[in-house]
Parts: C-alpha cells; sequence; structure tokens
C-alpha cells in the first residue's frame, strides 16, 4: 500500500492516520542500535531547530521516561511537548508492527501544540528495527563507528533503506580501528543514492548536515501540504 | 467470518496490546510471580474474576449491533467502570479500547456499529472489541471468548518477555486452562443476553480480587517500567 493511501479514518483519530497531503506536521523517526546516539541527536535536532518551528517529541524507550528525563533534564524541549510511550520490551513492535501506542501520543501532541515537525525516536534496538510509515514520513537511522565499521556492510533495513543514515562518533574510529572509508563505501554500496552523513555529536553537536537534511524535507513537505 | 474474526483474536492485530502485562510486570517486580505455576494460578483467578466481567461486556456490545447507533453506549460504558475500582485500570481499558477502534475503524469503515463509537471519547476495551467482533460477523459468544482470550495472552506474553519463561511451557499452561475459558465465556455470554434482554446493567458481573487492582495502581506510580500495565 502506498504511504498516503490510507483510506478512510474515523473522525476521532483523524490526526494521526490523515495521509500527509492532509496535515502540515512532517514526522521524522529516528532509530538505530542503542548506545549509537539517537537521544543526543534528538536533542540537538530540537536545540537547533525550535526556536523556528514548533517542535515536539515521542520516546519510546525500553525504560519508559528515560529518554524523555534526558530531554528534560537538558532542557532542549518543555515538559509538555515530550510524550513516552511504553513499549512492553519490544521497542521495534511499538514503531513498526503495532504503531497504535505512537500514533496516540503523535496525536496528542499534535492536539496541544500543532507542531511542524515531530521527532519520533525508537528505543534502542538491533539493525532489524524499522519504522513504519504509518507513523513516520521519512527515518533517520544511526549507528556509531564503535559498533565497527563492518555494520554498513551488513546492512539489514535500517542501514540500507532509512531515508538518512547517521554514522555518528567519528572521533572514536582511530579508537577502535574503525576505517570511516570502509565505512562510506559499504554504505553507498547498499544504500542504493539514499544519503550517508558522519557525524560526531561530541565534536561538533549542532550537527549541521543533519538539521540541513531535516531542512530540506520540511522545504520538499511543506508544498505538498499548499496543494 | 471466520476469518474476520481471527484477525482480532490475533495477537499481532495492532490494538496497543503489546505493551500492556495484564498485570503480570507489577507482580513479577515484587517477586510474587515467578514461574509457570505462579502464572497459571494467577490466570486462573483472572479468567474467573475480570475474565467473566470483560467476556461479558464485550458480549453486550456484540448483541446490542442492531441498535447502533442508538445504542445507549454512555450507560454501559458507565457500568463497567463502576465495576472497575482502579482507576489506572479504567485507563488503561480506555486507552486499549482507543487503540483498537483506531485499527477496526480502519478495518470496518462502512460498519454503522464501529462508526458509532467516534462519538465515544475513550472507550472501554471490551466494549470496542465486541462491536468489532459483530462488525467481523461473528456473535456474542465469540465475543466474549475474544475478550477472555485476550486477558489471557497478553499476561502469558508478557510473562515469557520479562521472566524468559519457556514459550511452549506457558502455551501448554494456556490449553491448560482453555476449558475453564470456555465455561466462563459461556457463563458470561448468556449473563449478556439477559442483561441486553432485559435492558439492565446491573445483571452483568462485578468479580474481581483486590491484588491486580492494587497492583495496577503501584504500577501506575511506577517511575520504571517496561510495560505500560
Amino acid at each position: 500500500m502506498h504511504r498516503d493511501d490510507l483510506g478512510a479514518e474515523p473522525r476521532g483519530t483523524a490526526l494521526a492516520v490523515a495521509g500527509r497531503r492532509d496535515r502540515r506536521n512532517l514526522r521524522i523517526g529516528i532509530g538505530g542500535p542503542v548506545g549509537g546516539g539517537k537521544t543526543a541527536l534528538v536533542a540537538a535536532l530540537c536545540a537547533q531547530l525550535r526556536d523556528e518551528l514548533s517542535v515536539v517529541v515521542v520516546t519510546n524507550d525500553i525504560y519508559t521516561e528515560e529518554d524523555a528525563e534526558f530531554l528534560r533534564r537538558h532542557a532542549v524541549l518543555p515538559d509538555d511537548r515530550i510524550r513516552a510511550v511504553r513499549t512492553g520490551c519490544c521497542p521495534h513492535t511499538a514503531i513498526r508492527d503495532d504503531i497504535t501506542a505512537n500514533l496516540a501520543a503523535v496525536e496528542e501532541l499534535i492536539t496541544a501544540h500543532d507542531p511542524d515537525l515531530v521527532l519520533v525516536e525508537s528505543g534502542g534496538d538491533n539493525l532489524t528495527a524499522t519504522f513504519s510509515y504509518g507513523l513516520v514520513d521519512v527515518q533517520i537511522f544511526v549507528v556509531d563507528v564503535a559498533g565497527g565499521d563492518k555494520v554498513p556492510r551488513k546492512g539489514g533495513p535500517g542501514v540500507s533503506r532509512s531515508d538518512l543514515l547517521v554514522i555518528n562518533k567519528t572521533d572514536l574510529a582511530p579508537l577502535v580501528g574503525a576505517d570511516l572509508a570502509v565505512m562510506r563505501a559499504d554504505a553507498e554500496r547498499v544504500r542504493a543514492g539514499r544519503p550517508t552523513v558522519f557525524t560526531s555529536l561530541r565534536e561538533a553537536p549542532q550537527v549541521p548536515d543533519v538539521v540541513r537534511w531535516v531542512r530540506a524535507q520540511l522545504a520538499t513537505w511543506r508544498p505538498v501540504q499548499a496543494m | 467470518m471466520l476469518t474476520s474474526v481471527l484477525l482480532l483474536a490475533d495477537s499481532r492485530l495492532p490494538s496497543g496490546g503489546h505493551g500492556h502485562s495484564g498485570g503480570v510486570e507489577a507482580l513479577v517486580e515484587r517477586g510474587l510471580l515467578a514461574d509457570v505455576n505462579d502464572l497459571t494460578c494467577f490466570l486462573n483467578g483472572r479468567v474467573r474474576t475480570a475474565g467473566l466481567v470483560v467476556g461479558a461486556f464485550a458480549a453486550v456490545a456484540a448483541l446490542s449491533r442492531q441498535e447502533w447507533p442508538r445504542w445507549d453506549w454512555e450507560r454501559w460504558d458507565a457500568a463497567l467502570d463502576v465495576r472497575t475500582t482502579s482507576s489506572a485500570l479504567r485507563e488503561v481499558s480506555r486507552a486499549q479500547g482507543s487503540a483498537l477502534r483506531r485499527t477496526v475503524r480502519l478495518a470496518w469503515p462502512d460498519d454503522p456499529g464501529l462508526r458509532g463509537l467516534d462519538d465515544i471519547d475513550q472507550p472501554h476495551h471490551p466494549l470496542v472489541l465486541g462491536a468489532a467482533v459483530a462488525a467481523a460477523g461473528g456473535g456474542h459468544e465469540q465475543a466474549a471468548a475474544l475478550a477472555v482470550h485476550h486477558l489471557v495472552g497478553g499476561a502469558a506474553a508478557a510473562a515469557v518477555r520479562l521472566l524468559g519463561l519457556d514459550p511452549l511451557r506457558v502455551t501448554a499452561a494456556q490449553a491448560g486452562l482453555a476449558p475453564l475459558a470456555d465455561d466462563v465465556t459461556a457463563q458470561a455470554a448468556s449473563i449478556a443476553a439477559r442483561a441486553v434482554a432485559d435492558d439492565d446493567s446491573d445483571l452483568l458481573p462485578a468479580d474481581t480480587t483486590p491484588m491486580p487492582e492494587i497492583m495496577a495502581e503501584l504500577h501506575a506510580a511506577e517511575e520504571v517500567t517496561l510495560f505500560a500495565s
């Protein structure tokens, strides 16, 4: 099924299941293995974009409030713009097979804040986890070089089919013996032209490449919703 | 009809169920449920009490299909509210009801009974389930059976995940409980039929035990939990 083509929606739940042409907010999923830097990336995006856009965040950490706590502690967003979804030990189920709890959380935030940008952060999972396009419009997959430079070669749906692949912690590459050139070549090979960026959230917390990509997504989004 | 009803019986049906442990997590955390025997005892009690209640309400919703959209939903909704003494459990039931409604409204978009649910803010899960079974072509006994089935299945799956129990033994335990579940289902369905015929919600069962209600409140107040309930 095409992702726009969701058919009839119930009145009360139309917000969250409406096709992308019917709503003004862009939803970005941010997934990837444990410890890659998903929450740090969400915090960075919020810090970079919150002054010009209305941003809300749904987190899916396996320890429920943990990621939401991190975001609150770093004061990147007011508390009422963050919602935590409990995933019952199955973070990938909550973002892929049964997205209803996440849709409800997104819907509540949309009703309360009418945001431009909805960031949905998955709980830390493995390389096979991806978002359903019933929940998000585009998705970023975050891995880090400390996981070994063979990660892009292994592929998996997150690495090969995400709309943006972020390879984080490039500052650690010399320490763990990871070859960034190998990672870049492997990523290009499995991603069929989809973009990959290398980041070090520690050295460049403004993550300019990712922010640029998000802005480009928003730019192509807006003309669509004006139709 | 059978295939449609089986869709509603499938634990993979997107309806938020995987995020709920049916009270198991709170017991596991306190060392009160530790193995397959404990789980079996717990489920035995749940089927006889909560199972009878949710089964009866699901059956009522399925039986009332003909009356929609004129059905007095709020009265039956309130009747389930007063039978759910823990406010945490009331919220859980309404959250799961809303999630299930989202899915079944898309699955059977033209069903007038399900369309009637749009006006309810956060409908209770057993009532949405019963309405969905009717939309799928099933009867009130099947609605009661599915309500009991999900009560057991959700808790059993959570116990496997939380304790690393042998899933084959857990399935065997569920099979062992099936005759009891069938009895409770038949009882729930016949009580529901009487309540609908007499138009009297007071006839519906209110069986419960304090422990799951208390555990649900403790769980809701917990800082770190894996399951929403």
